[in-house]
């Protein structure tokens, strides 16, 4: 070998399909020729929309806990939950609302969990998906070991897992990575790039020009998509959830969007971040580009609108009144999940949190 | 004892295809202290998987292993190495199965060296059980001779929840005893009363319990009967056999490695002064390692407690 000499080269693509305004800027995906499949996607953003609203809204109000908006991830949160297969298996953080929908979870669940109530994460129609995921980072071991479950089994099924910018300074990232890489694991991770940890901008987060090249150092292929085109996060998804279905091992999504809601409803946003890049980002938020494509292509007119808004909210209203009509569980149930059988040393507090409760007015 | 361990990695995995071992150099080289000595050659790689050296990793992936219905058996190197997997062992590891309501469940076992006295290097001999018996949802575990290391192991294995396993490393090689290979676990949750006594009660765990066992020899020459208690399953505690054996002598000793400031023994204190208070005929005494950094091995023994301390400890308990 000669002295420096280049060892290795690498580069991270960049892809895209639908621009800000709705017109092409990349090549249409196959499925694009499936109308239902498009206007599908477009409605299940727009109830994550609708429903988001109605949270913040709730929580303004006192009738919801503090809850982390998803407002401008809906693209990339839909576009990842529609790219998978029933039985492929979900890692999120906490804002996934757009994916979670996707794979059944109900609204009334969202509504538990951020209402106070573990009940919430009993996902009846994706029962192998992991609740949101607080500890930052902390998902992606879990999301590695069920890959290596799939392997070791010989599924093919997949793990996908969705990590934040900040996720990416996490060891528990670097580590997971690193054993999917080694193994060859079914694993895509999906790096929603929001531009900002609560206060800190990427660009204070790491010196890296892409988050989509920390992948490189685990020797796992890895790409940068724009976020806000649900078309190219679905195609983009898919295609690395079919490679790693057929033993290609582990692919790193980096999808480019912006968080523009604040980092959750005890956040105020407009203490760390200048009103013009806000509103910036409001011009390519992604519910926009996807109505005007639809529209342009004879798929969507103002009723279909119309009929949508009116669906959603009523679908929203039903499930804010039933969460509202949810009696709080019983304190039996501090004790009675955390073990299969209940310890008998246990037994005694049980009691004596059921007597104080009932005392409570 | 690392033979037992041995055994009843190999009896489980042959019975239930789901046991997966996993850990830093558990394959091919059979483990650090060869616990998992030809499993890998017997059972594959796939069974017996090398990880990257990451504990945090092998902590969190066998979380998803084992939501996913696998039974990972994790080994962690050394027990001073468990920092990096606490993040999952208690955001996650523990709190699975309440967090969804019993919908995902997390049964596996981690497994690692435990204490100090085998002249090993710094950050390879800590005692820090009190740390993993904090948290609700864990299943701790320290067993105290072969046999009880096999039973105690199955029963871990089979147990639908997360067990971490504790092994003293000072048993590993020292303890030796006969143990059949005839697959029956042990229970867990329930103290293991080795020695029946009439004038005081030790409770102790681990290695220690070998240490008290030698005390209660040396004093049963002066005439004194004591009843040694081996805990056994650390959390949840069985505090029923204790209490009925404390009632029934009047005198406690606890004996633990740890250090003394907020090690388990302050926690069993507590409950015999809440529960058989009137009971007690004196003061309960502990001898416990002390609340020093774990020092390099040419102190070692100078800080674990010896029989000397425990025979002292045993006169200062009757003396009162």
């Amino acid at each position: 070998m000669i002295s420096g000499q280049a060892v290795a080269r690498f580069e991270i693509p960049y892809r895209g399909c639908l621009a800000s305004d709705g017109t092409l800027c990349g090549p249409l995906p196959a499925f694009a020729s499936d109308v239902e499949l498009l206007r599908r996607l477009y409605r299940v953003m727009v109830r994550a929309r609708v429903f988001d609203t109605k949270a913040v809204n709730l929580q303004r109000t006192g009738k919801l806990g503090t809850y982390p908006a998803c407002l401008g991830h809906e693209a990339t949160h839909v576009g990842v939950g529609s790219a998978m297969r029933a039985e492929d298996v979900l890692f999120t953080v906490y804002r996934e609302i757009g994916t979670k929908f996707w794979r059944g979870v109900d609204m009334l669940d969202i509504l538990l969990y951020w209402g106070g109530d573990e009940r919430g994460t009993n996902y009846r129609n994706s029962p192998q998906d992991f609740p949101f995921c607080v500890p930052i980072g902390s998902q992606m071991p879990h999301a590695a070991g069920a890959a290596l479950a799939f392997q070791i089994r010989g599924e093919a099924r997949c793990a996908l897992a969705f990590i934040g910018d900040g996720g990416t300074s996490q060891g528990a990232f670097y580590e997971a990575l690193n054993l999917a890489g080694a193994k060859k694991l079914p694993l895509v991770c999906v790096i929603v790039n929001n531009r900002w940890a609560i206060s800190v901008p990427v660009s204070s987060q790491t010196a890296a020009q892409t988050l989509a090249q920390k992948a490189i150092a685990a020797g796992i292929p890895s790409l940068q998509v724009d976020g806000n085109d649900v078309l190219v996060v679905r195609e983009a998804v898919e295609e690395a959830l079919e490679r790693a279905r057929s033993g290609g091992g582990p692919t790193v999504i980096e999808a480019l969007t912006y968080r523009l809601s604040d980092h959750t409803t005890s956040d105020d946003a407009t203490r760390y971040r200048p009103a013009a890049e806000v509103e910036a980002a409001q011009r390519i938020e992604p519910l926009a580009r996807m109505r005007t494509f639809l529209e342009s292509q004879g798929h969507w007119d103002d009723a279909a609108e119309q009929a949508l808004r009116r669906e959603c909210s009523e679908a929203v209203e039903a499930a804010v009144k039933q969460y509202l009509a949810t009696p709080k569980q019983s304190t039996d149930s501090m004790f009675d999940y955390l073990y299969a059988q209940l310890p008998a040393g246990l037994r005694a507090q049980r009691e004596d949190a059921r007597h104080y409760s009932a005392l409570k007015p | 004892m690392v033979e037992a361990i041995n055994m009843a990695h190999a009896w489980e995995m042959a019975r239930d295809p789901s046991v997966i071992v996993l850990g830093e150099d558990v394959g091919a080289n059979g483990g650090v202290f060869r616990a998992t000595a030809g499993l890998q050659q017997r059972f594959g790689k796939s069974r017996v998987q090398d990880t990257p050296l990451a504990e945090g990793l092998i902590a969190g992936a066998a979380i998803g292993m084992a939501a996913q219905g696998l039974k990972p058996v994790a080994e962690i190197q050394f027990m001073g190495f468990i920092y990096p997997a606490l993040d999952q062992i208690a955001s996650h590891m523990a709190r699975l199965r309440n967090r969804t309501r019993g919908r995902l469940t997390c049964p596996l076992v981690l497994r690692m060296p435990h204490g100090g006295g085998i002249h090993a290097p710094e950050h390879h001999s800590e005692s820090l059980e009190a740390l993993l018996c904090h948290h609700p949802g864990l299943r701790v575990i320290c067993p105290s001779s072969p046999a009880r290391a096999y039973g105690l192991l199955l029963a871990a294995i089979r147990d639908p929840d997360p067990v971490i396993f504790l092994e003293p490393v000072r048993l590993y090689r020292f303890a030796k005893q006969e143990v059949e290979d005839d697959g029956q676990a042990l229970p867990i949750g329930h103290c293991f009363v080795l020695r029946e006594g009439s004038d005081l009660t030790i409770v102790t765990w681990g290695a220690m319990t070998v240490d008290s066992l030698k005390a209660a020899d040396q004093m049963a020459a002066e005439g004194v009967s004591c009843e040694i208690i081996d805990v056994g399953t650390l959390a949840p505690i069985d505090f029923d056999t204790i209490l009925d054996s404390v009632v029934k002598t009047g005198r406690l000793l606890i004996v633990h490695e740890a250090a003394k400031t907020a090690g388990l023994g302050a926690e069993i204190a507590a409950i015999v002064a809440e529960e058989a208070l009137y009971d007690l005929e004196g003061p309960i005494r502990r001898v416990t390692g002390y609340d020093t950094i774990m020092p390099l091995y040419r102190l070692e023994h100078d800080y674990i407690p010896g029989v000397p301390r425990i025979v002292d400890g045993i006169r200062a308990t009757l003396a009162d």
